[in-house]
């Protein structure tokens, strides 16, 4: 596990949002904004938390991340090769033909992707199956699985989230990418999560509410989580769709656009100043 | 030739009945744009409900609907509806003949970039198995449109298939349009090529390219999968001898599966398919997938020169 420096993060998070926003670029279509709105939920994980070796995807101890909302995959497929799973310059690949990077993650294209996704709601019972897994066979790995909060809207989170909690998983680490957008609108214009944090407590989850662009918030709650026993443990982040580029920062309509070349530029300007 | 997307048919389908027929009410699953449902939520906000990402409940709520003299149209990608919500569609919907329209977007490989996850190629499959369901896959913009209304004015569980890419609009709107009346596109001796869908383009393309070489091949749009027109499937068989079947969709159970079904039973000919061959899909454009995949008119007119060679030769 290679652990940076705040500042080192910082430059990480640059170069994953450029990454984002080049395949996409190129591949002329994907999912943009909400990849950009996890970019420093998943630089301190595959960087300062997960326990993992890149060089060897299969060890069995490895640390879990399912991609629940695998229409985020631009964001995955950055943070995996940045770490060291393939090479960066396979990234612009992305979405083409016989590319390992499938629009959506496909998990027996790319070894490191722990399981393939892309249809939503799914990813916290994936999760759990890993979880308990990983009691019955005496392993410490953490299971990790990032949300949406539109897909919060799939019943199947909620079943989830009960067995979770049933079976006393304190091994998973929800995270809910809280960006407020979806494809039709704002969350709480198409249909309310709203109060998530007394949702998730009454479901008997510990949780623990962050910003989700503060690297060292991000930090602390995944070491919170950790140390939590007994309990599953979601992380609500409160993130912008988006966020990086001014002209996507809260737009529903960057959900699944690409920018094209010009807009490419001017994001990279933003984005390296 | 004009070219435009079956969904933008349906689109145009639920705004013609947003104003002729009050009962109808449409309900998305955050995919409101892509499936067109958002032109009938700007004219009709009132009769339109976004159920946000909850497929399963949405076809729930649907079901309710019905129930209280409602013609709900439940709109998302078929892979959603078809697959995520099948159970709520057998036991709620179907077993009881609920009239709900169960509208799946983005049939077919030519979803293109998006991969596996998001091409529908089972629904066919999935809702012709279930009894008092209606199974529609329209070939083009305007047929679409009519089917649309035509399921609007029928009674009963129904649904109805269409695409995401701009496809060659080649009916007419005076073209008659019958649930469960096949229509012949093409009349023909040697052989007939049944479609349905987009494809039906490719299937006309190749009796073209199979006229050159002296070879007359009969065109069938099955724009109902079920009730199948097994009348116009018989008559096929027995006058040209010889079928080839084409859909962007798993031959097994599919088109494919459905015709060769009434073929053993009364009147077995030779048959070649067209169609995804027990595979997933994966990301690439439409048009490197469709020829990968098998499904152009090309594909067409070589499983055509196969049938016919045995036709004229049976084992
Ligand atoms: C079961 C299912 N229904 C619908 C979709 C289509 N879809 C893809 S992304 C998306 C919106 C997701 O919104 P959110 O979970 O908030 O993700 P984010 O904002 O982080 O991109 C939808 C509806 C899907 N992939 N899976
Ligand atoms: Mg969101």
């Amino acid at each position: 596990m290679v652990v940076l420096n705040e500042k080192q993060l910082q430059e990480i998070c640059k170069d994953m949002r450029a990454d984002i926003l080049r395949m996409t670029e190129r591949a002329g279509s994907g999912h943009p904004g909400g990849s950009l709105s996890a970019v420093e939920l998943m630089a301190v994980l595959y960087f300062n938390v997960l326990n993992h070796k890149p060089q060897e995807p299969g060890w069995s101890e490895r640390d879990r991340f399912i991609l629940s909302k695998g229409h985020a995959c631009p964001v995955l497929y950055s943070a995996m090769s940045r770490s060291g799973y393939f090479p960066v310059e396979e990234l612009l690949t992305l979405r083409q033909l016989d590319s390992r990077l499938q629009g959506h993650p496909n998990m027996k294209a790319l070894p490191g992707l722990e399981c393939s996704s892309g249809s939503l709601g799914q990813g916290l019972s994936i999760s759990n199956g890993l979880a308990i897994a990983a009691k019955i066979d005496k392993k410490n790995y953490r299971v990790y699985c990032l949300m949406g909060d539109g897909e919060l809207q799939e019943g199947q989170v909620w079943e989830a989230a009960m067995t979770a909690a049933h079976y006393k998983l304190d091994n998973v680490c929800a995270i809910v990418d809280y960006n407020n957008l979806q494809i039709d609108g704002k969350v709480e214009d198409v249909k309310n999560i709203a109060p998530l944090k007394e949702k998730w407590q009454s479901f008997n989850w510990h949780v623990i509410e962050i910003d989700g662009h503060d690297l060292i918030q991000i930090f602390q709650a995944y070491e919170e989580a950790k140390g939590v026993k007994k309990k599953p443990t979601v992380i609500i982040a409160r993130t912008i769709k988006g966020k990086g580029v001014s002209f996507m920062e809260n737009v529903a309509g960057w959900h699944g656009k690409a920018p094209n070349k010009k807009e490419l530029e001017a994001a990279l300007k933003e984005i390296y100043g | 030739m004009e070219m435009k997307p079956t969904r933008d048919g349906y689109g145009e389908g639920l705004l013609e009945l947003g104003k002729t027929n009050p009962q109808v009410i449409v309900l998305d699953a955050d995919l409101a744009k892509s499936t067109r449902t958002d032109w009938f939520m700007k004219e009709y906000p009132h009769r339109f409900f976004d159920i946000g990402i909850a497929e399963q409940d949405m076809l729930g709520t649907a079901a309710g609907l019905a129930l209280a003299g409602k013609i709900p149209f439940v709109t998302t990608y078929g892979v959603f509806v078809a697959g995520r919500a099948w159970d709520q569609i057998r036991t709620t919907i179907s077993y009881a003949g609920l009239n709900v329209k169960i509208a799946g977007a983005h049939g077919g490989i030519s979803v293109g970039a998006d991969g596996a996850t998001h091409q529908a190629l089972e629904e066919i499959t999935l809702m012709r198995v279930l009894p008092n369901m209606t199974l529609v896959v329209p070939c083009d913009a305007i047929e679409t449109k009519k089917a649309t209304i035509a399921l609007a004015n029928f009674k009963g569980p129904a649904y109805l298939r269409f695409a995401r890419e701009a496809t060659p609009v080649f009916t007419s709107e005076s073209d008659p349009f019958q649930i469960g009346e096949s229509i012949t596109l093409k009349d023909g001796k040697d052989l007939t090529i049944i479609a349905c869908g987009p494809i039906v383009f490719e299937a006309l393309t190749a009796a073209k390219i199979l006229n050159q070489s002296g070879i007359s091949a009969r065109v069938i749009n099955m724009h109902t999968i079920k009730p199948i027109d097994k009348e116009a499937i018989l008559k096929a068989a027995k006058e040209t001898g010889a079928i080839v079947t084409a859909e962007e969709h798993q031959i097994l159970g599919g088109l494919g599966g459905a015709v060769a079904e009434i073929l053993v039973q009364n009147h077995p000919v030779p048959v070649e398919m067209i169609g995804i061959k027990d595979t997933f899909g994966e990301s690439g454009t439409p048009e490197e997938l469709a020829e990968r995949y098998g499904l152009t008119a090309n594909h067409i007119n070589i499983a055509a020169q196969k049938v016919l060679k045995r036709k004229a030769s049976p084992q």
